[in-house]
């Protein structure tokens, strides 16, 4: 099998799989990077979430092979503490029910404030629209990147 | 209505225990779940009890730092927080000392663990209570003892313990004596206006957790030389293996094993990946004896139900035909729901190791002991060897009750012995699903003299009927002439609980039903409810599972939050309440026109569920409740075709999104009553209150879920065209 050599969070990473197998699945099987989700496999839900080059990228449907040099960030790099504006208004707002899909989200309104750091709500929506969150915390989820967008621009 | 009270009896020495830590402080041990039985009375010899067999514990560290062990599993409902919140209430220390810890059930100390279910905090809120108060009055008395004065001349407050003269101790200080003093009985629980914790904004306890990404759920589990799998299934429910060709599977590198069991076959590999790619090279041949099912047919089959003979009835008040046959009018409507899968965030995953001394299980599952049970029988193994422990589950909605995929962790660890960890793809999760069942109700109501004299509900459902208390439940007890019939439809297709079962698509019919007949009556839609709910009070039949007086409240209070009827122009609004899982709520919902198509714009939510034990967390509970009633009314559609279903992925299967949300405005009813269900009982008045909101806005009444499949032709009156 083919050895890859990737950027995860800063640190360069090698490793030996198949070149059609999607990013998701080398972070969460042979990087131990299990904040990324699987949920449905053709980037659909948006729960695997990353950032490749500061882009929103569904690695569910992102092969190796592809992701080349690109610089990636995961929700493990987000900040080294829990403590990115996106994070401290997710604990805030207290917005998780079963929590799965929500780095994912996190992921989602993160690549959004870097491009846009003050949205307007139609934009929250928009950005976030390709997410799903099955115990329904949209709401909170709107109310949390509204916030962190306020707290970062303030 | 004695049976919704909180009765709960227990010996309290048969729940709980005291002792010394080793490194000092206390340590109390209770059996969450035996004592939450009501009436039940621990199946314990109490000369023989040991440590072993508690499955909750709080521990007191002579610093006075609490750790609170919570045996429960978090499926998203917020129990997690919730339920340590009750015991940290009595035992009055301050939140923010209290340490939760989801309590590690792979130890032999665990053996009798159940899941709860959504009854969770209604069954465990007295004996909570009772082993909060029960180690803070065990340490009052050990600083009482230390003073050498009556206990009842000390207080405490927030982990310090003060006697007549001011002197104070702190629970740190006194919690090595405490561990030797005997349990005491009858302890005295706080009243409600001194509570300082429940009722507290409180966030969730796995928040840092959640929020970095860290690994917290089933599918994040791992062991050293554990095996991903993938299984291939029957895709059509009916059909059975002939036979296969795993030739091209085993040729891909990673791939580890392939087997057979029963009439599955599931491929073991490196990664997860690996183990998809070699179950889709499988070359698989299906047969089937019988016809398979389709849609079109259950179609036919449930109408047929209702237009016949063969119904069981659950309730009989009266004489319907007789009301009907005076009535002036009679109106008679049929709805309509598909079958649902869950669609639980994580799919469905398991983790099992068998080898000849053990069985290792680690996953999401809300029923671990049921399963536990399933797995020894299936392996024809002793149920001691088995060890299991629950992860934080990516949602529930009653999929998880079911441990199908665990078995099948365990047969494939079984015949392999190796480590493996199922893995469903979201394809599998929804071709193997336990649906909710595709369901028609018929309804039928009398009028004479402007009221209602007979009310007819009749169920039509795939392979189960509605459980016995909803045939009381509203407006059972309102009406002299009432009856309630089922039947039902043996079919392949694997249904089960869905969360809120039943209510979840009967409250629609029957809110929807009674708007429809307030117009037929030409009388306020509002009065209407109120009036039936007035015949209820007084009522002497204790099968009557709601309140009147309290319906009315959460009625009264929508109106008035929402503003109902004086919204402004181009917003229409839908009314809908509904009594279940022992809470009490209703719901407005309003509507505007855009683009020729009803939009969802905002929902009051009126509730009584008793005390509110954690705000923060309810109202998380009522928005998804609301939003997840409306996504699955609006969108959720799932057909089958040659007994499988037509659609496998969010390609074809909606859910709701962002964009598609209304602002969801949650009240909350101020009372001291004790707490009642809230996971469940906003869902179920959701999709009437919007369908009643549509028919408003477009003169279009709605019978069949899911709406947009009605509303795809809707021909709206000019006139109501905003924008």
């Amino acid at each position: 099998m083919p050895n890859y050599s990737i950027k995860v969070n800063g640190k360069s990473h090698s490793v030996e799989v198949s070149a059609d197998t999607p990013l998701l699945w080398v972070l969460r099987d042979h990087l131990d990077l299990a904040g990324t989700k699987y949920g449905c496999g053709i980037a659909l839900c948006g729960t695997c979430t990353v950032h490749v080059n500061g882009s929103p990228v569904r690695s569910c449907v992102m092969p190796i092979g592809q992701v080349g040099d690109g610089e990636i960030k995961t929700i493990e790099g987000l900040s080294e503490d829990g403590s990115h504006p996106l994070q401290k208004a997710w604990k805030t707002v207290d917005v998780p029910q079963c929590g799965y899909c929500q780095a994912g989200q996190i992921m989602s309104a993160a690549a959004l404030l870097e491009s846009n750091p003050n949205p307007s709500e139609a934009e929250i929506k928009e950005a976030m629209n390709g997410n799903i969150c099955r115990c329904a915390s949209y709401q909170r989820i709107h109310e949390a990147v509204a916030l962190a967008a306020r707290e970062s621009q303030s | 209505m004695s049976h919704n009270k909180n009765e709960q009896r227990f010996s309290r020495r048969g729940f709980m225990k005291a002792t010394s830590l080793a490194g000092g402080g206390l340590l109390i041990g209770f059996t969450f779940f035996e004592s939450c039985k009501p009436g039940a009375e621990p199946a314990l010899d109490l000369a023989e009890l040991n440590y072993n067999d508690f499955n909750a514990f709080i521990k007191i560290a002579d610093n006075g730092a609490v750790t609170i062990f919570s045996p429960n599993p978090e499926i998203g409902q917020g129990v997690k927080t919730s339920m340590p919140m009750i015991i940290a209430e009595e035992l009055d220390v301050d939140w923010k000392d209290v340490h939760v810890v989801q309590a590690p059930l792979d130890s032999k100390n665990y053996t009798r663990q159940v899941a709860g279910g959504s009854q969770s905090i209604r069954h465990g809120w007295e004996p909570l209570r009772q082993t909060g108060a029960t180690a803070r009055q065990m340490l009052v008395n050990a600083a009482a003892a230390r003073w050498g004065v009556d206990a009842s001349e000390c207080s405490s407050s927030r982990g310090v313990i003060t006697n007549a003269k001011g002197e104070t101790l702190t629970y740190g200080d006194v919690v090595n004596e405490a561990a030797g003093m005997e349990i005491p009985e009858d302890v005295k629980l706080k009243p409600v206006s001194e509570f300082h914790i429940i009722g507290q904004e409180i966030g969730n306890v796995d928040i840092d957790e959640i929020v970095t990404g860290k690994p917290l759920f089933g599918l994040d589990y791992k062991k050293e030389g554990m095996y991903y799998a993938c299984v291939a299934r029957p895709p059509a429910f009916g059909q059975t293996l002939d036979s296969f060709d795993d030739s091209e599977a085993r040729a891909i590198s990673g791939v580890k094993e392939v087997v057979r069991f029963g009439d599955k076959v599931a491929v073991l590999a490196t990664d997860t990946w690996t183990a998809m790619k070699g179950k889709k090279a499988l070359k698989l041949s299906w047969k089937s004896d019988t016809s398979l099912e389709s849609t079109a047919e259950h179609h036919k089959i449930l109408t047929g139900l209702l237009d016949g003979n063969s119904f069981e009835t659950l309730r009989k008040d009266g004489d319907v035909k007789k009301a009907f046959s005076k009535a002036d009018f009679v109106l008679e409507r049929t709805y309509e729901s598909p079958f649902l899968p869950h669609n639980c965030m994580e799919p469905m995953n398991f983790f099992a190791e068998v080898t000849p001394e053990k069985i290792h299980l680690v996953g999401p599952i809300q029923t671990p002991e049921g399963t536990a049970n399933r797995i020894a029988e299936v392996l024809e193994r002793d149920v001691a060897d088995i060890h299991l422990e629950m992860t934080r589950q990516g949602g529930g909605f009653g999929r998880r009750l079911y441990g199908d995929f665990a078995i099948e962790a365990a047969e494939i660890s079984n015949l392999t012995q190796k480590p493996v960890q199922v893995v469903f793809s979201r394809e599998d999760d929804m071709a193997d699903g336990i649906y909710r069942p595709a369901i028609k109700y018929r309804i039928a109501a009398s009028v004479k003299d402007g009221a209602i004299t007979g009310y007819h509900l009749k169920e039509a459902s795939i392979n189960s009927n509605m459980y016995g208390l909803i045939p009381n439940f509203f407006p059972a007890g309102a009406l002299e002439n009432y009856q309630v019939d089922v039947a039902k439809f043996d079919s392949k297709i694997t249904t089960g609980a869905w969360r809120a079962p039943y209510t979840n698509f009967l409250a629609f019919a029957e809110q929807t039903f009674f708007d429809e007949l307030a117009e037929l009556m030409e009388t306020d839609r509002i009065q209407l409810r109120l009036d039936l709910l007035d015949n209820v009070k007084g009522t002497t039949d204790d099968r009557i599972q709601y309140s009147p007086e309290r319906m009315q409240k959460v009625i009264r209070t929508a109106v008035e939050k929402s503003g109902w009827g004086s919204a402004p122009d181009g917003v229409y609004q839908g009314f809908s309440a509904y009594y279940c899982h022992n809470s009490h709520v209703a719901e407005v919902a309003e509507v505007v026109m855009e683009g020729g198509q009803p939009v969802v714009k905002r929902v009051v939510c009126v509730v009584d569920c008793g005390i509110v034990v954690n705000p923060l967390g309810a109202r998380n509970q009522v928005e998804g409740g609301v939003i997840d009633g409306i996504g699955h009314a609006m969108y959720g559609d799932f057909a089958f075709e040659d007994g499988a279903p037509e659609n496998l992925n969010f390609d074809g299967y909606r859910l709701i999104r962002i964009k598609e949300i209304p602002r969801v405005e949650t009240h909350f009813i101020k009372n001291t009553e004790s707490p009642t269900g809230l996971g469940e009982p906003a869902l179920p008045p959701a999709g009437a209150a919007v369908a009643n909101a549509i028919k408003a806005a477009t003169g279009k009444r709605l019978y069949n879920q899911p709406f947009i499949k009605e509303l795809k032709d809707l021909q709206i009156p000019k006139k109501e065209i905003i924008g």
